[in-house]
């Protein structure tokens, strides 16, 4: 098999792997070396359907060990297989690389023969990279669940950051769609890299040139619409494992039917972007922004709103924090305002040192007035001449996009006029389109 | 108090010509209506001053900017002259007017009717260098890396510093269409020269394999179920797009390489 065809099956089981950042470490190449990276990430393209491509992303093999019936790779699909070789790989990663393709190489791999043969071909890829062309780009490595600890330490020193995928957002639904896999073999990998990353903080403080493991630290990603988990589990569980596991991002990924199996969502479903969408923006929520999961769904909010982004739907919901004086507001109060992000508050702050914010200040700043005129006031006073009734407001926190919706889903319900303070259950016909999250038919 | 005056300084088109400018505003005491560059028309109604190049008084405004503003200042103003902001060289003159007068707080007026265009000019230079550092795409022959890009701003200069590191011991050349300018590095010096025209050398078989391969991954990596060409172009604009091996149809073009006036080096930050 030549290798067009080994990039071809290869790249093509990889895709549906959502990260593909570059970011988290700041390095530049030695001296006799080859590469570098940034922390802000760089991306090298974007595919046609929108998303990054910072990375060589592919399989070391698609050949599998295990079934997991969601996934494009399992033993009992009829692909075509095919592996690499740890040299092949190196030297195309390293070509590409030389043509400014790619910001480094994301290697996964379906579990060949064991976990640990599989570790041990990614290590060989790894360190012809890192060893023999002395390669100081970026280098993301998935750790394979069951192998040795001592393998995986050993990928984590060569790679810059690791991750561990979750999968599935419940213990339930991954002993359900895969059988292989447990809670126990993910977490165990997890936790370790975990361990070793904060051991390796300390020895870094106590020998500055103390070889790095996983300098760009940990991410997972798991699959949203397979299984019936709410958006409130599956933001509960993000915030855990941010918390637990110190991770530096959770993916989340729609899911696309590959497979016809009667656990799954059939085949004709599609991917539920806009629930991906929303539990991105919450993401964001939760580690700039300083919210907590709990503030943004609660038992009564099962599901994040259709049209209306979560930070919107949390000021609605809490008017009384409102409106903010913004030449006063201090900046973790700023953040809380629609309309106003974490690169626009910082100019707020910056630019009231030397002078009174106006309205028509605010907009230079970056700020969203569509938005957050709802919720601010500059010197006392509230912008002249706004409509505050709430379908007027409710209108204005909605992209043409969730506005046209809306309205196309209005005349579903019959003229009906939609209440943001409804709870959800009563959108649920309108809202078809856009939350498909399908449950099992147990 | 300085009064603005009905003139229009002409000066060399360099950064020392344009500091010398600033110079000449403060001595005559008087704010030029327009400070134009050398290939720019004259406009005959109104009366013109040509400034010239003092390397003196230019350095003594050179290294004012630093000791009596800030650090930060001096960068930014430096970036704003790389920009394509149209009237960026009045603009440049009437902040630093400014900025004396302010002092380093001046980076925080934010909403001032001067600083604001010249902030947002130099945020779309530092957008449009960032992206590039990515969306520029190699061709290897006879062992150099050649690249050619065409950039609104004059965005080498912020390229020079990224490239040396990521390739220490390759040589390269980008090359700037717009601004016929090329970024020339081999371990391990850097220099950013004048380059009339550059025609891409022929490609050995080694380069158009890594060609096609490129674009069987940049295919192959979409999920098609997806697929979304507005946010594609949101994030990848199209200007960019012709100078990318994955969108080029014939990846195999033969042409000859000829090779520009390397020998006026000019002024680099």
């Amino acid at each position: 098999m030549d290798i067009f065809a080994k990039l071809k099956i290869l790249s093509d089981a990889a895709k549906y792997d959502a990260a593909c950042t570059s970011s988290g470490v700041d390095k530049k190449a030695a001296r006799g070396g080859i590469g570098s990276a940034s922390a802000c990430g760089i991306c090298h393209t974007f595919a046609g359907d929108g998303r990054c491509v910072s990375l060589l992303k592919v399989l070391f093999t698609n050949v599998c060990i295990y079934d997991c019936k969601y996934c494009v790779n399992r033993r009992s699909a009829e692909t075509e297989k095919a592996a690499f070789t740890p040299r092949e790989l190196a030297d195309l990663a390293i070509q590409f690389y030389r043509r400014n393709y790619i910001e480094g190489l994301f290697l996964s791999s379906g579990v060949i023969q064991s976990p640990d043969y599989t570790c041990e071909q990614m290590i060989e890829t790894l360190r012809i990279l890192r060893e023999d062309y002395k390669f100081n780009g970026y280098i993301h490595a998935k750790a394979i669940p069951g192998a040795d600890s001592l393998l995986i330490a050993r990928l984590g020193m060569l790679a810059d950051r690791m991750s561990v995928n979750i999968e599935m957002p419940s213990q339930h639904s991954l002993q359900l769609l895969a059988p292989d896999k447990s809670k126990h073999s993910i977490l165990t990998p997890m936790s370790y890299i975990k361990g070793r990353i904060e051991e390796n903080c300390h020895d870094l403080v106590k020998y500055r040139h103390a070889p790095k493991f996983a300098p760009a630290g940990q991410s997972t990603q798991m699959i949203i619409g397979a299984s019936p988990e709410t958006d409130r589990q599956i933001l509960s569980l993000t915030e855990g494992l941010y918390r637990s596991y110190n991770l530096k991002r959770v993916f989340f990924s729609a899911y696309m039917p590959v497979m016809e199996d009667k656990l799954l969502p059939s085949l004709d479903t599609k991917p539920p972007l806009w629930r991906e969408h929303r539990l991105y923006q919450a993401d964001w929520l939760l580690r700039f922004y300083g919210f907590a999961a709990k503030e943004l769904l609660d038992a009564e909010n099962e599901n994040f709103h259709p049209y209306v982004d979560p930070k919107c739907n949390w000021a609605l919901h809490h008017m009384d924090f409102f409106p903010m004086d913004v030449n006063r507001a201090p900046f973790e109060d700023l953040l809380r305002i629609p309309g106003i992000g974490v690169r626009s508050a910082q100019r707020i702050i910056a630019a009231r040192r030397s002078g009174i914010l106006s309205f028509a200040g605010l907009k230079k700043l970056g700020v969203v007035m569509k938005r957050a005129q709802y919720f601010i006031s500059c010197k006392g006073r509230k912008m002249p001449g706004l409509d505050m009734s709430r379908q007027v407001v409710l209108r204005a926190m909605m992209s043409a996009r969730e506005a046209k919706l809306y309205g196309t889903d209005l005349g579903f319900a019959g003229g009906r006029q939609l209440s943001l303070f409804e709870p959800i259950s009563t959108l649920e016909t309108s809202a078809k389109e856009l939350i498909k999250c399908l449950p099992l038919p147990m | 108090m300085s009064a603005t005056a009905d003139v229009i300084y002409n000066y060399d088109g360099t950064f020392e010509g344009l500091l010398c400018c600033v110079f000449e505003s403060y001595d005559k005491k008087e704010i030029p209506i327009a400070i134009v560059g050398p290939d720019c028309v004259q406009n005959m109604l109104l009366a013109s001053k040509d400034i010239l190049t003092d390397p003196l008084k230019a350095k003594r405004v050179q290294s004012s900017i630093p000791k009596k503003i800030s650090y930060e200042v001096y960068e930014f103003v430096c970036q704003a002259f790389l920009t394509c902001f149209p009237k960026k060289e009045l603009y440049i003159l009437l902040f630093l007017r400014q900025a004396y007068k302010w002092g380093a707080q001046i980076m925080n007026r934010l909403t001032d009717e001067i600083v604001y265009p010249l902030y947002k000019a130099v945020q779309h230079l530092q957008k449009e260098s960032h992206l590039l550092k990515g969306f520029i795409r190699f061709s290897v022959a006879n062992q150099v890396l050649i690249s050619e890009i065409g950039p609104k701003n004059f965005v080498l200069p912020l390229l020079k510093q990224h490239f040396m590191e990521r390739y220490p011991e390759e040589k390269f050349l980008i090359y700037d269409k717009i601004h016929q300018m090329g970024l020339l590095y081999q371990p391990y010096q850097a220099r950013i020269v004048p380059i009339d025209a550059l025609e891409m050398p022929e490609f050995d078989e080694t380069e158009i394999q890594f060609r096609q391969l490129w674009k069987l991954f940049y295919d192959t990596i979409e999920i098609k179920g997806r697929h979304n060409e507005k946010c594609r172009m949101t994030q990848m604009p199209k200007r960019y797009w012709d100078y990318m091996t994955e969108f080029q149809t014939a990846p195999m073009v033969r042409r000859k390489i000829v090779e520009g006036p390397e020998k006026l080096p000019i002024k680099n930050k």
